[in-house]
């Protein structure tokens, strides 16, 4: 590396696919995915938690497989395939079976961890349809809540994975989903 | 947070490729969870990204010749998904389980981190005691290297600057061989602050040979050759496995930092070593 150095990096274009929408644009090679998806196509619902691919709140799923989208460079994924969590609800607006379950089982309270959750939980489920409690807990490594709020993001997983193999109705039943609180008439 | 500007090169091929690392500021990306993070702090500045993970055909695992080859970009949850890897070196895909979380085993990949050698990798260990070769090709052509030596010292191995690891190969374990990865992990990191892979050959109930791979106690992984001596005929019993491996850091320059001292790390690399060797032999079939 010398001081001296002038020489300014071509722009590259690339062209991806994302929720299903084609996407050609021009992008500098240092311009993370994430930011990509963020300030070029407005896609926000991606977050930018540590910034350091330790917190997983910017995972999206890239060619389908999980991935956190701050270490993963615009130009590498030209040609690839890219759902965000605004591709998860239906064009209607009912959301899916993974949203369904975090609305009803309180899986989040800031919410901000929770785009990254939904789509690592995406993975997990595709790759063991009926795990366990611990499968979840582990499932969820790369995935931070800085509420602590890991309880309800784990129970949310796992009525997902109900709902996903129709061991549960895709909206819980109103009585089932508040139960009478204990002591209070 | 973004790393310095740098120009990016997507070649076909490998050689194109190695073309491309003649310029001396020059890094070989591929799948980059090692390489950008350093970038993104700044602690790397390469003026031209050479991207591999546009070549085809460089992520595959095969069987060959009593080998694993593993391709260039092959990905850590590649390893774990492949039954290859399960029914040939189990250890493999059990220490590839270890490494960060899912969603950098999916891009992050094996021939990347044996190229950056980061002294407390996963991987590093389980290939020293696996044995193999690295297969890389340069402007020379293409090379092997005994997987024994290629770690040199921190972040440094035996590859030249333009030369790009092109396939893994680990030997496949045999019958009445077991083999073992344990870590003793920095909890939020999960990287190890010692790992040890023991690979174990028994033979009439007793313990025939050994490999051992350690990694996270000295500036590089490194093949902990006096304990593996002391091993060739002990019984499996913990006692005599206590003992023989008590050299396990002996004669190496152990690192010390906020989360474990020198002489914690040596103390863990012991205790390890013999858990490791233990539940190898037990997988060979020793009890």
């Amino acid at each position: 590396m010398t001081q001296t150095d002038t020489r300014e990096p071509a722009l590259q274009t690339i062209a991806v696919t994302v929720n299903g929408t084609r996407y050609s644009r021009e992008v500098e090679p240092r311009q993370l995915l994430v930011y990509f998806l963020r300030e070029q196509l407005g896609l926000t619902g991606t977050h930018v938690g540590c910034d350091t691919s330790q917190c997983g709140a910017c995972t999206v799923l890239l060619d389908g497989t999980a991935v956190k989208s701050c270490t993963v460079l615009a130009v590498q994924v030209d040609g690839s395939e890219i759902k965000t969590i605004e591709g998860f609800a239906d064009p209607s607006g009912k959301l899916h079976p993974i949203q369904q379950a975090f609305w009803e089982e309180h899986g989040l309270q800031c919410g901000f961890c929770t785009p990254g959750m939904v789509v690592a939980i995406d993975q997990l489920l595709r790759d063991n349809p009926s795990p366990s409690e611990a499968e979840v807990r582990r499932g969820l490594d790369g995935n931070l809540c800085r509420c602590t709020g890991y309880q309800n993001i784990v129970k949310a997983a796992l009525s997902a994975s109900r709902k996903l193999k129709g061991e549960e109705p895709f909206e819980k039943p109103e009585a089932a989903a508040e139960p009478a609180a204990a002591g209070v008439s | 947070m973004f790393p310095a500007k740098f120009a990016y090169a997507a070649p076909q091929s490998l050689q194109e490729a190695v073309g491309l690392l003649e310029d001396p500021d020059a890094k070989v990306l591929a799948g980059g969870h090692s390489l950008l993070p350093l970038m993104k702090l700044r602690l790397a500045q390469p003026k031209l990204l050479v991207d591999i993970g546009k070549i085809p055909g460089l992520s595959y695992i095969r069987v060959e010749g009593g080998q694993l080859a593993i391709g260039a970009m092959t990905s850590y949850r590649e390893i774990q998904l492949s039954q290859d890897v399960h029914q040939h070196a189990a250890v493999l895909a059990e220490a590839a389980h270890e490494v960060g979380d899912p969603q950098v085993r999916a891009r992050g990949t094996l021939a990347g981190a044996l190229a950056h050698a980061d002294p407390a990798g996963d991987m590093p260990a389980v290939v020293l005691a696996l044995g193999g070769s690295i297969k890389a090709v340069g402007p020379d052509g293409e090379r092997d290297i005994d997987l024994d030596g290629f770690f040199v010292d921190m972040l440094t191995t035996t590859l030249q600057e333009r030369e790009i690891i092109r396939e893994v190969r680990l030997n496949a374990q045999q019958a009445g061989q077991g083999a073992a990865y344990l870590k003793f992990d920095q909890p939020a990191s999960h990287y190890a602050l010692t790992g040890v892979c023991a690979v174990v050959s028994l033979s009439g109930g007793s313990i025939a040979s050994t490999r051992l791979g350690i990694t996270g106690v000295g500036p590089k992984a490194y093949r902990a050759t006096a304990a593996e001596q002391a091993l060739a005929g002990k019984p499996v019993d913990e006692d005599a496995v206590r003992a023989a491996v008590q050299s396990v850091a002996d004669g190496v320059d152990v690192l010390g930092d906020i989360h474990a001292s020198p002489e914690y790390r040596a103390h863990l690399a012991r205790v390890l070593a013999r858990r490791a060797v233990l539940e190898a032999a037990r997988r060979a079939g020793g009890g």
